[in-house]
């Protein structure tokens, strides 16, 4: 049965394919002129790049982190390209009949249809490549009701009393080694503002693409929903088949004022790599939220792809009666290798957490569970509810957990509940008995494992989330 | 309908059936008894191919097609079912999403179009029904938290929905009180119509005063060795296995303990 699993695990990654698209890509290469030329590229006012280049100080003093468990070559960032534009976007299309078709084909082809016609209803997107933004849809739309929605590079320019007032304040410029290089080099991503009393009439997405040979991607997300706000957004994220590592770098802020919610899901595929861990995206990256009084902030995540994943989205539950969730699935196949988990911060009083994890693992990867319940002295009443499950598949894998717990406050109550398993030979037999091949038993088998996680999910992208694990653990079975 | 000629298995090496032939006929109920030990269940794991039961020899046809060739899949949609003594659980796999997801495969593989979701929600609460479990069994994970009588019962739903040619029932009765051995009993006979057949695996007479078997065979150190008709499992009931021959002496002191 084992090896049947480890042979099932090998499979194609659909969205592995390179678009021939020409580029202007930066030399590898970082210096502070490296830093100044992004900053012209993107026309960004002086206080922005005194801001990177602060970063970039800061940056240059810090040590690369070790203390994850996980196993990889440190990276040259000499050796890395920080900017990468398609060259049809050197004049920035000013609708979807002007973007280069072959970007669109590239989406189409991802299962993004960016055409009006096709799009979903109800769903924005903000499409970025390499280190582009190439559209962003329903942007007017969205803005009859003051929701602003756009590229993080225009938002800069077009409303940087917002991004002044709030960037770099919930993961600052020094926050950690990955972070600090974010803060220097980001190139796109997305600005979101809900204003006062708003619920966001669509959902908001962000599809992030890695497309250029050797380049890094640094993008950079802000969300402020100002007070009584609502607003759901998703991200997904895909990059070519290749034997090199490429390096992912990101800094997701989110800004929830008091009474706002933010619902944030990611559906996270970037390349894995091969079987033997040739290649494959190095995931690092930051996430975090501040609550204010009675702010919820909901993270979910189903990690299905990189080499390396190194992700902790966390929150800050500031504000009194605050909330803070988080949900995630994190499967690892081959050789991947996952530490990802969350902070929660309690630092309010009656401040609630949820934290339901799910990681499963299969071949000969790795998967860590990793996550920090902080009760401050103020988090009178405070409380935390931690399930922390894995499923092994097969025997050469291998399922880790680290839970820290802090309290400095006596009245707050933290809960914490792991459980592993393994899809057992039983439950194989029964299902293959019933009819059932061996791939649809053992995605089945899983689905229910995550179902906790999955309900949390928007509609559409559940039904995705349970289909990319279908395709993930495609021939994980013989 | 099931024909096995001169089966051979093992377990870890361990020959476990030693030449085994049995036939089982269209609409035939065939009752296979014996004390533990006989080799009842690695008959039934051997049939349907479970991971660990080697088949060192012989054959097994359904309706003429090699059982003994196929993927444990294969000879489930060519019509096998095996009611299992200990179900398994799935947790949060809803036993619905489990019973539309296991008859859709079967369907497919039968080239029969598969039912719409409000058609299979139909036939499942019938048959849901009919094993007299409440119908918030069908939202339930499988066998998640079910009592051993609910487990058996489930069971018998699946086999309902599946309709298979030729159910393999291991020690469907055991663990059964004798108002969910009725249940059990007749979800079994109301499925008897004169073409699909039935391999009943039991210890004990008391579920064949339920179900009228044809013939009735006795286990015993991985051969049939003894087959008669329904009388057969009343003598054995009154006077035990030992009087068997070529009975193993240490089966007889686990079959009464």
């Amino acid at each position: 049965m084992t090896d049947q699993l480890d042979e099932a695990l090998q499979r194609e990654y659909e969205a592995g394919f390179v678009s021939d698209i020409e580029s202007r890509t930066f030399e590898p290469g970082l210096d502070e002129d490296v830093i100044r030329r992004i900053s012209a590229m993107k026309e960004e006012p002086q206080w922005m790049l005194d801001w990177r280049l602060k970063a970039f100080a800061l940056w240059q003093k810090m040590p690369e982190p070790d203390w994850a468990h996980i196993q990889y070559d440190k990276m040259d960032f000499q050796s890395i390209s920080y900017y990468s534009a398609p060259k049809s976007m050197d004049e920035r299309p000013k609708s979807l009949d002007e973007v280069d078709p072959e970007l669109l084909a590239t989406y189409e082809k991802l299962g993004i249809p960016l055409i009006e016609q096709q799009q979903l209803a109800g769903i924005a997107v903000d499409v970025v490549f390499d280190s582009v933004s190439v559209v962003t849809t329903f942007r007017e739309k969205l803005k009859e009701q003051g929701v602003i929605f756009c590229p993080i590079s225009d938002a800069i320019k077009e409303h940087p009393e917002l991004v002044k007032k709030y960037l770099g304040t919930v993961v600052s410029q020094k926050d950690n080694f990955f972070a600090a290089l974010n803060c220097a080099v980001f190139t796109d991503g997305s600005f979101v503002y809900i204003p006062k009393g708003t619920r966001c009439p669509m959902e908001l997405s962000t599809y992030f693409r890695i497309n250029e040979l050797n380049t890094g991607q640094f993008e950079r997300t802000l969300i402020i929903a100002d007070e009584g706000s609502h607003v759901s957004y998703l991200e997904g994220c895909t990059a070519p088949q290749r034997d090199e590592n490429q390096l992912h770098a990101a800094v997701v802020e989110l800004v929830c004022l008091d009474n706002a919610e933010i619902k944030y899901s990611t559906v996270q595929n970037w390349y894995p790599g091969d079987e033997n861990g040739k290649g494959g995206i190095y995931n690092f990256v930051t996430k975090r939220g501040i609550c204010h009084d009675n702010a919820k902030i909901s993270w979910t995540q189903v990690e299905t792809g990189s080499a390396v994943t190194w992700k902790y989205p966390s929150c800050i539950l500031k504000g009194d009666n605050s909330i803070g969730e988080f949900y995630s699935v994190a499967l690892t196949r081959g050789a991947q290798q996952a530490d990802t988990g969350t902070k929660m911060i309690h630092l309010g009083k009656n401040t609630r957490s949820t934290i339901i994890s799910k990681g499963i693992s299969a071949g000969k990867s790795n998967n860590s569970y990793r996550g920090l319940v902080h009760m401050g002295k103020g988090a009178k009443g405070a409380r935390n509810f931690t399930q922390c499950d894995s499923l092994l598949i097969g025997d050469k894998c291998g399922a880790h957990t680290f839970p820290y717990v802090e309290s400095r406050n006596p009245t707050a109550i933290v809960e914490h509940e792991a459980t592993t398993s393994k899809v057992s030979d039983d439950q194989m037999f029964l299902c293959r008995q019933r009819g059932l091949d061996p791939e649809k038993a053992v995605s089945m088998i899983v689905n229910g494992f995550c179902k906790e996680v999955f309900k949390e999910l928007p509609m559409e992208f559940a039904v995705e989330a349970g289909k990319l694990l279908e395709i993930s653990l495609e021939g994980s079975v013989g | 309908m099931l024909k096995i000629n001169d089966l051979h298995a093992s377990v870890a090496d361990n020959e476990i059936i030693k030449g085994l032939s049995l036939d089982i006929k269209a609409g035939e109920v065939h009752a296979i008894m014996g004390p533990n030990g006989a080799g009842k269940s690695t008959l039934s794991y051997a049939l349907t191919g479970r991971e660990g039961y080697d088949v060192a020899s012989g054959s097994a046809t359904l309706d003429g097609a090699e059982l003994l060739d196929m993927e444990v899949e294969d000879r489930a949609t060519a019509g096998l079912f095996l009611a299992f003594q200990y179900p398994v659980e799935i947790p949060g796999v809803s036993n619905m999403e489990f019973l539309k997801v296991s008859v859709d495969s079967q369907r497919k593989a039968r080239n029969l179009e598969s039912y719409s979701s409000s058609e299979f929600l139909k036939v499942a609460k019938a048959a849901c029904k009919q094993v007299n479990l409440p119908l918030s069994f069908l939202k339930r994970g499988v066998n998640e938290g079910f009592s051993g009588g609910e487990k058996k019962r489930n069971e018998i739903m699946q086999m309902i929905l599946l309709q298979p040619k030729l159910s393999i029932l291991d020690e469907s009765d055991s663990g059964l009180d004798i108002d969910a051995l009725k249940i059990v009993a007749d979800g079994i006979n109301s499925q008897r119509d004169g073409q699909r057949s039935f391999l009943v695996i039991t210890h004990y007479q008391r579920l064949l005063d339920y179900i009228k078997p044809d013939f009735v065979h006795v286990l015993a150190d991985g051969k049939i060795v003894k087959s008669g008709g329904p009388e057969l499992a009343l003598e054995l009931e009154a006077e035990g296995y030992a009087w068997l021959e070529s009975y193993d002496r240490n089966a007889e002191q686990e079959a009464n303990a």
